[in-house]
């Protein structure tokens, strides 16, 4: 019975993407690729704050691999800083807002890739 | 014999009309033959822009498919024949850095030159590129008003007050690598273009990694202004 729904939903899901294709984006990118592809730039290919970008900012991007310092911050905060920007968590305009374009799921999901990468949780490191 | 001869004149005839039809749009015709045979491969004519990662990192140049709304006519005949880089660290930078003790840096022997074109060809690609115009929705024609700003003024507000400078160079050496330099920008790219893409990037690129600024009405056209004055300076 299972097995006959599963057969016959797949032709619906085929048409409704074709239809639709925007329904296959909502989805979203994995943090590692978001990550790679817009925060490189700044925070560098290690996520220590030494991107091609910073030779000449005057705030240097956070290192994101410094556990006691990002162990300061809640996840909310760091959620915040990304998804409105530095100046929402009282830091530098250098670091944009980036709602234009992910998700709050893709956003999550980079809180959650950061704390993989500083081996750190909010007070605890 | 004669039946073949009867039919080889209305032929001719025909041939010759169409050519002389032809004729106004053949430059059109013959730039964009070359854009298809020859740069293609590299530039999408067509749309839409990727709308996933998988997509953006297989794009190997910019997007070409609204060309005619977004780059000076004049700009392109002359880059086409004399290509310069834009993009201090390449189309995509992440394809073009490496990591180092002391941070990230370009690695320079991934960049190769452009392909140049003859002033012929370059006439002819222009005149195809700027009938090339998707997205049209988006601009509002007339838009940009002229007007002045100081360099000192503007360059405080593309670095202090908004970030840009982050991922721009103002000047050859000084600025951010990521995005394309900004001080020759003006000379590239129409300026209502340029204020459609300010305000909202993704709605020309969904993926590209210039993030949406959230930038006032009122800043956009004193930005303009600011490229407008970088412009007329000489770097070279
Ligand atoms: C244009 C350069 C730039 C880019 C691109 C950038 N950042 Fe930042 N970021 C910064 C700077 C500069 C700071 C430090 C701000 C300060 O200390 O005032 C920062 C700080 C941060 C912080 C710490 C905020 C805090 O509470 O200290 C987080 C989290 C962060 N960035 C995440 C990201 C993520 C995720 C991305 C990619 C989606 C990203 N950044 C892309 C420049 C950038
Ligand atoms: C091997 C790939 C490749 C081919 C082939 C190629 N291009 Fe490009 N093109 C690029 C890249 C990469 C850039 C970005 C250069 C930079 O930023 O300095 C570019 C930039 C451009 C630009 C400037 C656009 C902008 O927004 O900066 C134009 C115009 C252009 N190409 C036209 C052409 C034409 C016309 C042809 C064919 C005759 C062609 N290209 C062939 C890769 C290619
Ligand atoms: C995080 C990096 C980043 C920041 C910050 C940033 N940009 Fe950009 N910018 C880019 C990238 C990447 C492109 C698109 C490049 C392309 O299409 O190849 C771009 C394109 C542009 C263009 C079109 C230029 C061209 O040659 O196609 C303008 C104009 C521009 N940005 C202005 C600004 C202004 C003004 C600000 C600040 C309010 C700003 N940018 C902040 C990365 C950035």
């Amino acid at each position: 019975m299972k097995v006959k729904l599963t057969k016959s939903a797949t032709p619906l899901v085929t048409i409704m993407l074709a239809l639709f294709p925007a329904l296959a984006v909502v989805a979203g990118e994995k943090a590692e690729d978001n990550y790679r592809t817009y925060c490189w730039q700044c925070h560098g290919m290690n996520g220590d704050g030494n991107g091609i970008n910073v030779r000449d900012m005057s705030v240097q991007p956070r290192d994101h691999t410094y556990g006691k310092e990002m162990a300061s911050r809640s996840d909310d905060e760091l959620f915040m800083a990304i998804k409105e920007g530095g100046p929402a968590v009282n830091k530098s305009v250098l670091m944009p807002h980036w709602d234009g374009i992910f998700s709050d799921e893709e956003i999550r999901d980079l809180v959650r890739y950061l704390r993989q990468r500083c081996q750190c949780e909010h007070g605890k490191y | 014999m004669s039946a073949a001869r009867k039919l080889v004149v209305p032929i001719v005839g025909i041939g010759l009309l169409v050519a002389l039809i032809g004729l106004p749009a053949q430059a059109d015709n013959k730039g964009m033959e070359i854009l298809e045979a020859r740069c293609s491969g590299c530039h999408d004519l067509k749309g839409p822009a990727p709308a996933t990662l998988k997509e953006l990192w297989a794009r190997k140049g910019p997007d070409l498919f609204y060309a005619g709304n977004k780059y000076k006519r004049a700009w392109l005949e002359s880059w086409l024949q004399k290509p310069k880089r834009i993009r201090p660290a390449g189309y995509f930078y992440v394809d073009h850095i490496k990591p180092t003790e002391d941070g990230d840096v370009i690695d320079k022997s991934t960049l190769k030159p452009h392909m140049a074109l003859s002033a012929e060809e370059a006439h002819d690609v222009a005149e195809a590129l700027m009938s090339l115009k998707a997205n049209s929705h988006l601009i509002t024609k007339g838009e940009y008003k002229p007007g002045k700003i100081s360099l000192t003024m503007g360059e405080m507000r593309f670095d202090k007050f908004r970030g840009c400078m982050a991922c721009h160079e103002i000047e050859p050496g000084y600025g951010g690598l990521s995005g394309p330099e900004v001080y020759t920008v003006a000379r590239r790219l129409q300026e209502d273009f340029m204020m459609s893409y300010m305000r909202d990037p993704q709605a020309w690129d969904p993926k590209i990694f210039m993030p949406n600024m959230h930038l006032r009405e009122g800043d956009l056209e004193k930005f303009v202004h600011y490229f407008r004055a970088l412009s007329e300076e000489d770097f070279e």
